[in-house]
């Protein structure tokens, strides 16, 4: 059991080991999905969505697999439930907003090859966080997610009016954006001891 | 990212060649980022989990493609994952058995070759589709060209991090380690630098072949 206070978590999730620019957890969707503001904030909340029922779903597989003595079978149960999970996102999306479905295309299934959303999974179960804390890490990762997406989404949008060299077009010039962002996150670390 | 775009048959070279540099996972494709940049920090960490990577992903390219017949396509996606999850399990053990220190330093990354979408992407792009002769091949060169890369981000992280390669000093005393590149910006800055050299090396060939177009 772990006693860490829930807003410990939550700022230290979402700030001082933010998923994206400290732990390097879902680039691709962050240097896929990040031209335009608007897709990268509801990329973010369907993230975070899926990272929150993940989370709670982790949190009953690690208890029953604890119980039933099988820890090898954790990282495929977790695989599983995420991409059901993924499946659900998708399927209300294209319900209710047939743009936005659109606007995500390929990068909403790929929802399940998202590192990040795993990695909350497996985070929680190592530092051994109990079902409240595991809720609140998962949300706190999450908006840290949001976050990142929606800073570096500003920036590329501002750049695309830039006069930039042909040479660093495309991924060179957003890698080194995210390492000036990472920079800029690394002044949370003194936060907490 | 068509470079690799051919109509003509390719031989077994092509097929292992054009993962080791023509469609260069990391440098070309861009796929896989995620470990690409967490765990370069040395290069002895960037040699372990490339090995890992490539033995995941021949391991798992030989059982899609021997069963690709029977799986349904609707499922496909699924069964792919959890080939993969089983595979990685078994690797995670390993290196454990192996290594304990190697394993604590590579933390919950070797757990997460399940999501790296290199593996993903092989498995529905070519082992889904081919022999199994072809698809080892192919697996085998993008594991290959995998670990290339990650040892050239792990092998200038470390020289310019910690002034030495695996665990070797190699730049003296004097030598001022430059701390941030074995910190995450130090990952971007790195992987950029990389990619702003390949592009200029295709700028230049790309002018050079419209040079000889012209005379």
């Amino acid at each position: 059991m772990n006693d860490e206070s829930l807003a410990t978590i939550f700022i230290n999730a979402c700030l001082v080991n933010n998923f994206v620019l400290a732990y390097f957890l879902g680039i691709c969707p962050f240097l896929g999905v990040s031209g335009k503001r608007d897709t990268a904030v509801r990329m973010g909340a369907a993230v975070t969505f899926v990272m929150l029922v993940s989370s709670v779903a982790a949190y009953g597989i690690h208890a029953l697999l604890t119980w039933a003595d099988a820890p090898y079978l954790e990282l495929i149960s977790f695989i599983a439930v995420i991409a059901s999970t993924v499946q659900l996102v998708e399927m209300f999306i294209k319900k209710v907003s047939r743009p936005l479905f659109e606007a995500l295309g390929i990068f909403l299934p790929l929802i399940t090859t998202n590192c990040a959303i795993l990695a909350v999974a497996l985070f929680q179960t190592n530092k051994g966080y109990g079902l409240i804390q595991s809720v609140v890490f998962a949300f706190g990762a999450g908006v840290g997610f949001t976050l990142a997406l929606f800073l570096i989404s500003g920036l590329r949008e501002k750049l695309e009016l830039a006069d930039t060299p042909d040479i660093v077009r495309g991924t060179a010039i957003t890698l080194l954006l995210a390492g000036m962002l990472s920079i800029c996150f690394m002044g949370f670390a003194g936060l907490f001891n | 990212m068509a470079v690799g775009l051919q109509t003509e048959v390719p031989g077994a070279a092509d097929d292992f060649l054009a993962g080791v540099w023509k469609r260069n996972p990391v440098f070309v494709q861009v796929l896989g980022m995620c470990p690409v940049l967490a765990v370069t920090n040395t290069a002895m960490n960037a040699l372990a989990m490339g090995l890992a990577t490539a033995f995941v992903l021949v391991m798992s390219s030989t059982v899609v493609s021997t069963i690709r017949k029977i799986v349904p396509h609707q499922v496909r996606i699924v069964t792919f994952i959890l080939i993969i999850a089983t595979f990685v399990t078994i690797v995670d053990y390993l290196i454990q058995a192996i290594s304990l220190g190697l394993h604590r330093a590579l933390g919950a990354f070797i757990s997460l070759i399940v999501v790296n979408c290199l593996i993903l992407g092989r498995a529905e792009a070519f082992a889904s589709q081919n022999r199994i002769g072809r698809s080892i091949l192919d697996a085998a060169g993008m594991g290959v060209g995998f670990t290339l890369a990650l040892l050239c981000l792990g092998g200038v992280r470390e020289l310019l991090g910690a002034g030495s390669l695996f665990g070797v000093p190699l730049l003296g005393s004097s030598f001022e380690p430059w701390t941030v590149m074995m910190l995450p910006p130090g990952g971007f800055f790195s992987l950029a630098a990389w990619l702003l050299l390949f592009s200029g090396l295709k700028q230049r060939r790309e002018r050079k072949l419209a040079g000889e177009a012209v005379t």
